[in-house]
């Protein structure tokens, strides 16, 4: 009988380390209870909010774990890892989770308002846990398979939500997003085929050994291909389309809910597989990233600027987010990946509150259309505040939350000279991004909020006559202006949040902390 | 064995893109099906064919006598197929409620979100 090396893990998990896995357990275990009591009135809103509450402890828990001590992994199943399915949540992870959550929960009190006399029959709230338990399992995971899964949960969940109601408008929507989507999430099935091949490995530490070794070109061609699917899933221009073809069809609440965390996990997963996992083949693709990165930053406000359709005009400030997002991976520096990572930050917490802000001006003025809107300063000042604020806050004016990620990234181009023309070329458009949103936010703005009516109507007639806010509407417009005011506050004290996303770069950059955490440092491969 | 099987996934990615390219929405159905099966056997493929025994420890010992086979792909191709079949089962739901009121199996057609002539942005600021 040789001696076998030790592939089981025979010590007890530390207790404290079940946070970890804790935030996706409890939002499975609630989606499915509270199937059980959808044909109550109270009970699904109510459950939904105490798990999510739970969620976010559980998530803070985590996250000041992950500050005090470095990377955190739990191995499933008591094998070692790289054979069992690691849990690894790096600063990175755990504070996108934490946000993810935090805005899902204002998302699912906003949402009363679309919901009068249809409070849980239709299981909305089990499928917006569900949409939780996959974008939360994505952000924490350690494992390119696991990490497919995760993304298959959030897609059905997404599916369930986008066509819930019924109308022929989401029908046709559904159609464009699911097949897209579906078609993203295979793509990336197709690389993890070709990683398993190669490498025989599919757990994120083992491949940032193994990889170095791995023949070049095909690990490049797998770059691509990850590039591809995941861009498909960011809406990266242009792999864009069927973002604003979709996003304007479900009802607000949930236009939000998927603006602010289903491109973030595209964006997530193409900074932690491109550049954590595969940092050689990125170098090789910087060029790629750079010129998707320039284009999708200068078109997608373009789009936003020929739009009439309210919503349909956000989406492009959301496809514009993602372009910040490339450009940080094209400039690998410890600076230009925590702006990155602070914009996805920055991204989950503002595209849901812009999304929301959208849905309340549609509630008042009974149109989607810009041309059918207008006076809506006079009946509705905080309305119009909230929706300014978050208008500079997406196009990066100081002092919001978005200008700090924009002005890391600005550093990063500028600083680094190794980056020859990639730098330039980033920096002038991300300069040009900000310029064309603040003009697309600022027309919508005005023409929504400032001119006197409707399209057409001449400068003296009478203001545009508006639904009155119902108790419902009022306590979705308290949750969306919590949000704000959350978003306002971290761009006024920005340091520790800079701080912190420069901590996570760090450890992108030298990944040893992360290997070292799931326990594969030192060991032969 | 393996340049066969390469060969044939080959043949089943082309033909399932080349049925996404097509405008009928049924047809996309079927390439989504076929590329995803192309994916699912290039798995396989990637997990090494051999001919070796089932991966099962004989009673009485720790390790299995002698090489066999690879379960861990196998795995992996039974969580996407499980996957892969219920996202074409609710996509070809979707298609024919899409169809039902929408009254459009082609995505030229298919234009309810989109309006074609969709009206010229206000010039004013």
């Amino acid at each position: 009988m040789t001696e076998l090396p030790q592939a089981m893990i025979d010590t007890v998990t530390r207790a404290a380390d079940w946070v970890l896995v804790l935030p996706i357990v409890l939002a499975l275990m609630g989606a499915a209870a509270l199937l059980v009591v959808r044909r109550s009135n109270r009970l699904p809103v109510l459950g939904a909010v105490l798990v999510i509450l739970a969620i976010i402890a559980c998530e803070i828990s985590l996250l000041l774990d992950v500050l005090s001590e470095g990377p955190l992994s739990m191995t499933m199943g008591k094998w070692l890892p790289p054979f069992g399915i690691s849990l690894t949540a790096d600063l990175f992870g755990a504070a996108f989770a934490l946000a993810a959550a935090v805005v899902t929960l204002v998302v699912v009190l906003y949402a009363e308002i679309d919901r009068e006399g249809n409070e849980g029959r239709d299981g909305f709230h089990s499928m917006v846990l569900l949409l939780l338990a996959g974008v939360t399992g994505s952000f924490l995971t350690g494992d390119l398979f696991n990490l497919y899964v995760w993304f298959e949960v959030m897609l059905i969940a997404s599916f369930g939500l986008i066509v819930s109601g019924g109308t022929p408008l989401q029908l046709d929507g559904a159609v464009k997003y699911g097949f897209l989507n579906f078609l993203a999430t295979t793509l990336f099935l197709l690389a993890l085929g070709l990683t398993y091949g190669l490498l025989g490995t599919l757990n994120m530490a083992d491949i940032m050994r193994v990889a170095p070794e791995a023949n070049r070109a095909a690990m490049t061609g797998i770059a691509a291909l990850l590039l591809l699917a995941f861009g498909m899933k960011a809406a990266a221009f242009p792999l864009n389309a069927w973002l604003p073809a979709s996003y304007h069809t479900p009802t607000a609440a949930v236009s939000a809910l998927f603006a602010g965390l289903l491109t973030k996990v595209g964006a997530y997963a193409l900074l932690r597989s491109l550049v954590a996992i595969l940092p050689d083949s990125r170098d090789v693709l910087e060029p790629v990233l750079a010129v998707l990165a320039i284009a999708t930053l200068v078109i997608a406000p373009l789009g936003a600027i020929a739009e009439t359709h309210l919503r349909r005009a956000v989406g492009f400030f959301v496809i514009g987010g993602i372009g910040a997002i490339l450009a940080g991976l094209s400039l690998p520096n410890v600076i230009g990946i925590a702006g990155a990572g602070i914009y996805i930050f920055h991204a989950i917490l503002a595209m849901t509150a812009l999304y929301m802000v959208v849905g309340l001006v549609e509630k008042r003025t009974g149109a989607s259309d810009t041309r059918q809107m207008g006076g809506l300063y006079a009946a509705s000042a905080p309305l119009s505040i909230l929706f300014f604020v978050l208008i500079l806050a997406v196009a990066g004016v100081p002092p919001f939350l978005g200008f700090w990620p924009k002005l890391l990234l600005l550093e990063a181009g500028v600083a680094d000279a190794e980056l020859g023309w990639v730098g330039g070329a980033v920096v002038v458009a991300l300069v040009i991004n900000a310029v064309l949103t603040l003009i697309a936010g600022t027309r919508l703005w005005s023409h929504v909020f400032w001119r006197n009516g409707p399209e057409g109507q001449p400068a003296s007639g009478e203001p545009m006559a508006l639904v009155a806010p119902t108790p419902r509407v009022r306590l979705a417009f308290g949750a969306v202006s919590a949000l704000v005011a959350g978003v306002v506050l971290i761009g006024l004290w920005p340091n520790p949040l800079i701080e912190v996303g420069q901590r996570a770069a760090a450890d992108i950059v030298d990944p040893g902390r992360y290997v070292e955490a799931v326990g594969l440092a030192g060991v032969e491969p | 064995m393996d340049y066969v099987l390469a060969a044939l996934v080959g043949v089943f990615v082309s033909l399932g893109i080349y049925l996404l390219l097509s405008r009928s929405v049924i047809r996309m159905l079927i390439g989504m099906t076929i590329l995803g099966n192309g994916v699912n056997l290039l798995i396989f493929t990637a997990g090494r064919v051999t001919r070796e025994v089932a991966p099962i420890v004989p009673p009485g010992l720790d390790v299995p006598m002698g090489p066999i086979a690879n379960p861990l792909p196998q795995a992996l191709i039974l969580t996407a197929i499980v996957i892969g079949f219920s996202m074409f089962s609710f996509l070809l739901v979707l298609a024919f409620r899409a169809y039902k009121s929408l009254d459009a199996d082609n995505t030229d057609t298919m234009r309810l979100a989109e309006p074609e002539n969709a009206p010229q942005p206000p010039l004013s600021y």
